[in-house]
């Protein structure tokens, strides 16, 4: 029966590390590899350390895979932003079927200010508040 | 039924580092570079867990806390290299 559960959570982390590693060498820009690579290979090392605890079957190693599992489970998206921020910022080009890039209208790389991009339109009800307020009301 | 399963995940372990590998010497850009290399570590911490069942030997999940933990460093180190080198 362990044998059983060891091999399919084997298998499954397995299958996951493989499709992540078809889909970062498949899709065709930056953001769209990481979205592969980064879930679905966290996915992967996670299942693999599941199988690893089921087959030990010991407190002290299931207390190492847990923290891995966590370990990977904090850092990945943490190292996908960074990693995703630094390239867009650094002019990565994206894939020519993007319809809707908002970030490039509204951010300035510069002053790293954002806007929301409805401050002029007639829809917005409440003004927004001006970068250097008057003294006078 | 494990080793015959352990055979089968190692080559599908492998032929993920190949592909990996594969774009780690293709990727049009130092992002995609990175994005790989952080794939190879991540596989390669598969690649310890099941060498720990193979063996037997659980003392080699210490290896795989390592290596995911030097992964992250260097992905954040990498990162602030590529946004330190725009301001420049």
């Amino acid at each position: 029966m362990t044998d059983i559960i060891v091999s399919i959570l084997l298998l499954a982390g397995a299958g996951f590390m493989l499709l992540a590693a078809v889909g970062i060498i498949r899709l065709p820009d930056l953001p769209t590899r990481m979205h592969a690579s980064t879930k679905a290979g966290a996915m992967g090392a996670m299942f693999t350390m599941a199988g690893v605890a089921f087959f030990f079957a010991d407190g002290v190693v299931l207390a190492r895979a847990f923290a891995i599992v966590v370990f990977i489970l904090i850092t990945s998206p943490i190292a996908a932003h960074v990693i995703g921020r630094a390239g867009y910022f650094i002019g990565t080009p994206l894939w020519s079927g993007t319809i809707k890039d908002e970030l490039r209208d509204n951010y300035d790389s510069q002053t790293h200010t954002l806007r929301s991009g409805y401050e002029d339109s007639p829809e917005s009800v409440t003004l927004p508040p001006k970068p250097n307020p008057d003294k006078n009301p | 039924m494990i080793p015959f399963v352990i055979n089968i995940v190692y080559f599908l372990l492998s032929l993920a580092l190949l592909l990996a590998f594969i774009r780690l010497t293709r990727g049009p850009s130092l992002p995609d570079r990175v994005v790989a290399l952080e794939l190879i570590a991540s596989i390669v911490v598969g690649f310890v867990g099941v060498h720990a069942i193979d063996t037997g030997i659980s003392s080699l999940l210490d290896v795989a806390i390592v290596i995911a933990l030097t992964a992250f460093l260097a992905a954040i180190g990498f990162a602030r290299f590529l946004e330190r080198g725009t301001q420049e």
